[in-house]
């Protein structure tokens, strides 16, 4: 009878074991939800200051993580502005000027367009795995969905934006539902919070989200992404300098 | 009288020399560091008030939160308007206005690519009007080092470390990278105007280091502001900053257009309202009143100890005029009139020698630029004495009071000795 109650606990408890996944194991699945060979996407972005709301619409073309070209469409002074990503390098032009300019060293702090984004917010390396070092630290859930908080700390050597962050991962999505980014002096410095996702080809994607530089007044960042397409082939000239001008 | 002391002064040295060349020092040291302190302070409040402060500002209740961050998203509306009133209004005053922001200037190779680009403090103001008061208060000509004043639109002035460590010279071309007031990405193409090295130097390290100045109207447009203004800045007539007037101008402002309920309401703040300037202010009305204080203080100590002195080596002499039946009271007033005569003689030495040398400084000046490499105050980097009214007389009153101080104290001894024991202290 003892034996029997061993086997029948081996039985029932070896799957629960199965599902219980590291932090690593975790950072991993977000990693791979996101990861396309392509991505061309139109997006809403809403800017909430102190003197009223600015909308800016852009479309990107994006090419693993490494290549992004992003074309502003509105509003009228915005439009036309191109920026170009290379790896670490990042290139913007604009129509009024007529000029490829290199953004670089504490430029890339600014927030973009004047949202609560920064030029180094938009630069990072998504693959969290390869910068931070992780610790699952619990379960909560965030609008009534059940997450895994992740508590991130940059490795040794790695060059980051922030230094730790805390994220929440929808446990049956993986994605992150919520994210604090946080100062080597341990002060929040942003936060982002996805409102709305959206299911396509097999993966989870965020519809709509907020993102809040809380050092800064106004009501934060709102990005919705209006459409988007996976592995799509996109021309090789669209990730040149030359293509900023055209 | 006068005569007869001025005699018995000038032939027994010990009795004029000492105590002159004690004054003389004394009013030496209040005169050259009240000049001292009055140019090095008053430089630095000038140079605030002429570059950042004015005598008054006029900015919104939000952007004067935030002010030091150079907020232009919460700049002044309707800028033409406010300016008008405030010159139909206060016509005696001198009205400027000023838009400060910050970016990258980006230098561009033949091809149109970044050469070099560094970040820079950048001044907007009236500069391509002959009649800008912006071009008096600031010294814009005076300030260019190579090159010349920018004649039409799309001109810029760098300063000269920063045309340095970019590489640019007179008529080269630059792109303003920066934000517009609604905090979209704003680029601009400038000429860097003059024909052999754009600079211009102000004298203050941090201005020095990396600054552009343009035109009002051309950073109106790169930075999307068409008719707003992120600072109007007030000027007395003279230029001069009198802190009761610019209070109630200020009040009497404020009381009319600012509503604390609309944080972009207009806001009219004084150079001395808080902030380092007042306590710099406030500083420097403390530091005279301690310089002229601590040096009455002293002097009148070394002087009164000089007297004592004077009055042990003089025994002989006050007992013989005391034994002659000269009274005690005139003795007293004969030594009282004796120091008069020194503190005045010491007074006007004093005075001339300190308003020489703080003349020379004023002229001269020290330069403490090597000091300042990493200056984050808007302080001029040549220190210069100024030589005020005030400096004429400052160490003047001060120098015959504590001469007559110091021996009113010690001809109290005077009182002190005995008719009936002369003969007999004589004797000894």
């Amino acid at each position: 009878m003892k034996k029997l109650i061993i086997l029948a606990f081996l039985l029932f408890a070896a799957p629960l074991y199965g599902e219980e996944l590291t932090g690593r194991e975790i950072l991993d699945r977000i990693d791979k939800n996101y990861e396309a060979k392509s991505r061309v996407s139109t997006a809403t972005m809403m800017i909430k200051g102190r003197r009223g709301t600015r909308t800016i619409t852009s479309k990107s073309w994006a090419e693993g993580y490494e290549k992004t070209f992003t074309n502003y469409l509105s509003p009228p002074r915005e439009k036309d502005t191109k920026m170009l990503k290379l790896g670490d390098e990042l290139w913007i032009w604009s129509p009024s000027a007529d000029r490829i300019i290199k953004i670089a060293g504490h430029m890339l702090r600014q927030s973009m367009m004047g949202s609560d984004v920064s030029y180094e917010d938009f630069m990072e390396d998504p693959h969290l795995g390869d910068l931070y070092d992780v610790i699952l630290s619990g379960q909560e859930p965030v609008e009534d969905r059940d997450c895994y908080v992740l508590e991130l700390t940059a490795k040794q050597g790695k060059k980051v934006a922030y230094h730790s962050r805390k994220i929440w991962v929808d446990k049956e999505r993986y994605l992150a539902l919520r994210e604090e980014l946080f100062a080597k002096s341990g002060k929040l410095l942003k936060r982002l919070n996805i409102h709305e996702v959206f299911k396509k080809e097999e993966r989870w994607y965020p519809k709509k989200f907020t993102f809040k530089d809380v050092l800064k007044k106004g009501d934060g960042t709102q990005i919705i992404i209006d459409s988007i397409e996976f592995n799509v082939d996109i021309p090789k000239h669209v990730f040149s300098k030359a293509s900023l001008r055209k | 009288m006068i005569r007869f002391l001025l005699k018995g002064l000038l032939r027994d040295r010990s009795r004029s020399l000492f105590p002159v060349l004690m004054v003389s020092a004394g009013v030496f040291l209040c005169v050259f560091l009240y000049s001292y302190l009055n140019g090095a302070i008053g430089d630095m409040v000038d140079a605030s008030a002429r570059f950042d402060t004015g005598h008054v500002k006029v900015i919104t209740r939000a952007y004067n939160e935030l002010a030091s961050q150079m907020p232009n998203d919460l700049a002044l509306a309707g800028a033409a308007n406010e300016l008008e009133k405030l010159r139909t209004g206060h016509p005696r005053m001198i009205w400027a206005e000023r838009i400060r922001f910050g970016g990258l200037l980006d230098i561009p190779d033949e091809m149109g690519e970044t050469r070099a680009q560094g970040p820079f403090f950048g001044m907007a103001i009236d500069l391509v009007n002959n009649n800008s008061p912006d071009l008096a208060l600031l010294g814009v000509a005076k300030a260019i080092v190579r090159g010349r004043m920018p004649a039409m639109s799309h001109e810029i002035l760098i300063s000269h470390a920063f045309a340095e460590k970019l590489g640019v010279v007179p008529g080269d071309k630059a792109t303003l990278l920066s934000s517009t007031m609604n905090g979209a990405m704003a680029m601009h193409n400038f000429t860097i105007a003059g024909t052999v090295r754009g600079t211009v130097r102000f004298g203050m390290v941090m201005i020095d280091k990396s600054t552009i100045i343009a035109d009002i109207n051309d950073i109106r447009t790169a930075l999307d502001m068409a008719d707003f203004v992120g600072e109007i800045l007030g000027f007395t007539e003279d230029t001069l900053y009198d802190d009761d007037r610019m209070i109630a101008l200020a009040e009497a402002y404020n009381t009319a257009h600012s509503r604390e309920e609309d944080e972009f309401s207009p806001l009219m703040t004084t150079l001395g309202e808080g902030g380092v300037m007042g306590d710099i202010l406030r500083l420097s009305t403390f530091a005279v009143t301690i310089v002229v204080g601590i040096f009455v203080f002293a002097m009148s100590i070394v002087l009164w100890n000089a007297g004592l002195m004077n009055g042990i080596r003089r025994y002989g002499e006050i007992g013989v005029r005391l034994a002659m039946g000269e009274s005690k009271g005139a003795i007293y007033r004969a030594m009282i009139m004796e120091s008069i005569c020194i503190g005045l003689a010491g007074s006007i030495i004093g005075t001339i020698a300190g308003l020489a040398a703080s003349y020379y400084l004023q002229i001269v000046g020290f330069d403490i630029s090597d000091m300042l490499q990493k200056s984050s105050i808007m302080i001029s980097s040549v220190i210069r004495a100024k030589v005020s009214i005030t400096s004429y007389y400052i160490g003047f009153f001060p120098g015959v009071f504590a001469s007559v101080l110091g021996t009113v104290f010690a001809g109290i001894g005077i009182y002190r000795r005995q008719t009936s024991q002369l003969f007999k202290e004589l004797e000894v």
